[in-house]
């Protein structure tokens, strides 16, 4: 019979205050004073007219849905913007995608060069190429000479233009990257197996590229809300164009915060959304993502 | 065309001196906030990275508020808001009023933003450099703060360097934001150009040319400093 190990001595706990722990509790405690303050503030003076006059404009829910005839503001607009860009993007995206990956020189040049320009450039300044450089003498003339002045006079359009073309830029490289992430091996093992091209590509490639795309696309949506902010500027009503008329006729700065909580609500419930959706959708191959 | 060669000439008629300004002061911003950032950015991942609950908590709770805000809300929120706090705390003293400097809230709103997304990556390589480092480090008698200096830094750096880059072209391009609240940037000038020649195609062309100029400098650098940090690495053929 063999003596049993002497068992190691346990751990010795740590107690009282160690530095962290005090750096700790001094920063929670600065949330909490900080989070308290936020709800005091837009509770104690809260003023219902206000609240009920602002609010709804905010939100957009002033027109009734389907509603044509009344322009929708704040959150609704919001999300038609992003609604918007991330369809027309989408389809955009797929030839770029294509010619950034096919062996022609011109198309992968062209696809390299539409891609670098618009990831390399911000956003506010492409929005203000479109709606500004439209209205230039000679490029108005031109429009309204074929019948496409009412496209760029109008803000609206012109926002979703440019989030179209600067979203289709960032989702090209996502669903290049995807496909060019999905193994060697599938393809070869599908060779081997006598699948076509077209075969291989629509039943091997595309369903497990769409899993590689799933995180980077649920990114990219959250992008674009927060980059949806950017059509404020050019006279847009989304929630942010809304907020910043709200504050600039009130000078109250509970709107600011009204909105930023709207913001991350947002957000917040649509990262959640995506994290099960994404448990949901790949608990048949043990797949996970690095967050 | 000769007429646009003219109104982009650096000389008294010609734009291109205003531009060249407002290019400046966008760089300059840029570069201003990025050791501002990491160095958030870095105590964040620090937190998030502790045994401590509650500074971990504390942490997360810094990124989704950065992460999840627009950055031309959180603009606005530094702005107006820092604004608001700091003349609050100014009548204390006096009476004079206070003015927060476009330049400095930028910084502020900037900074906190790439601190948030930058923090996440802190955070990947903390975990990613093994334990064995931290005890190594000890075994050779170094302080904790040596072990971070001369082992973790280097590492840290070599893994976080490609998200580092990303977020530094971000950063880049979102700067022009601070237009918004009337800081001449680069994109501030262009507007007041194009308020005076009426030539909006033209000059937002050549601000966006600009701004890909300097996505172009900044690359061929980050390739240069990542040759450099991955020096040390053994080759793969």
């Amino acid at each position: 019979m063999t003596v049993p190990h002497e068992a190691p001595p346990a751990k010795r706990r740590v107690t009282g205050f160690t530095a962290g722990r005090t750096t700790g509790w001094v920063i929670m405690g600065l949330w909490i004073v900080l989070g308290c303050e936020l709800v005091w503030k837009l509770t104690s003076d809260f003023d219902p007219a206000f609240f009920f006059k602002y609010m709804p404009k905010l939100l957009g829910t002033e027109c009734a849905p389907f509603h044509w005839g009344c322009s929708p503001e704040g959150l609704v607009m919001t999300l038609i913007l992003v609604a918007f860009s991330m369809t027309i993007g989408g389809v955009l995206a797929i030839p770029i995608a294509l010619g950034r990956m096919s062996n022609n020189k011109l198309a992968s040049s062209l696809s390299y060069f539409y891609v670098y320009f618009f990831r390399g450039t911000p956003l506010l300044a492409q929005t203000f190429l479109i709606y500004y450089g439209a209205g230039q003498e000679s490029l108005r003339m031109w429009f309204q000479h074929i019948n496409m002045w009412w496209f760029f006079r109008d803000a609206f359009y012109c926002c979703v233009l440019a989030f179209s073309l600067n979203e289709s830029a960032y989702l090209a490289e996502i669903v290049r990257g995807a496909i060019e992430g999905v193994p060697q091996g599938q393809r070869e093992a599908a060779k081997s197996l006598g699948l076509s091209k077209g075969v291989t590509f629509w039943k091997i490639i595309v369903p497990q590229a769409m899993i590689i795309a799933l995180r980077p696309f649920g990114n990219e949506i959250i992008l674009m809300i927060k980059a949806s902010a950017v059509a404020s500027v050019v006279t847009v009503f989304d929630l942010m164009g809304a907020t910043r008329l709200a504050f600039a006729r009130s000078f109250n700065f509970d709107v600011y915060l009204w909105a930023a909580l709207i913001y991350l609500a947002m957000v917040e419930i649509l990262r959640r959304i995506w994290d099960k959706l994404e448990i949901r959708l790949t608990s048949h191959i043990g797949y996970r993502s690095s967050k | 065309m000769g007429n646009a060669l003219h109104l982009l000439s650096f000389g008294p008629g010609g734009w291109g001196d205003e531009l060249a300004i407002g290019a400046w002061v966008t760089v300059r911003l840029a570069l201003a906030t990025l050791p501002f950032g990491l160095l958030l950015g870095l105590a964040v991942a620090l937190a998030k990275n502790s045994k401590q609950p509650s500074l971990v908590l504390a942490g997360n709770i810094y990124t989704t508020i950065f992460r999840g805000l627009p950055e031309l809300l959180t603009l606005f929120l530094v702005y107006y808001g820092g604004q608001i706090v700091i003349q609050k705390i100014a009548n204390l003293f006096t009476s004079t009023h206070v003015e927060v400097n476009g330049f400095v809230a930028g910084m502020v709103a900037l900074g906190f933003v790439f601190s948030a997304f930058s923090s996440e990556a802190f955070l990947g390589a903390f975990k990613a450099i093994s334990h064995g480092q931290y005890e190594a480090g000890h075994a050779l008698g170094l302080s904790t703060f040596q072990t971070f200096r001369l082992i973790i830094l280097p590492q840290l750096i070599r893994l976080t360097l490609p998200t580092i880059s990303n977020l530094w072209l971000i950063l880049l391009k979102d700067t022009s934001l601070v237009s918004v609240i009337a800081y001449d940037d680069l994109l501030r000038k262009t507007f007041i150009a194009v308020g005076v020649t009426k030539l909006p195609m033209l000059f937002f062309s050549v601000t966006c040319l600009i701004y890909l100029v300097l996505s172009m400098i900044s690359s061929t650098g980050l390739t240069a400093i990542d040759r450099r940090v991955r020096r040390g690495e053994a080759r793969r053929s």
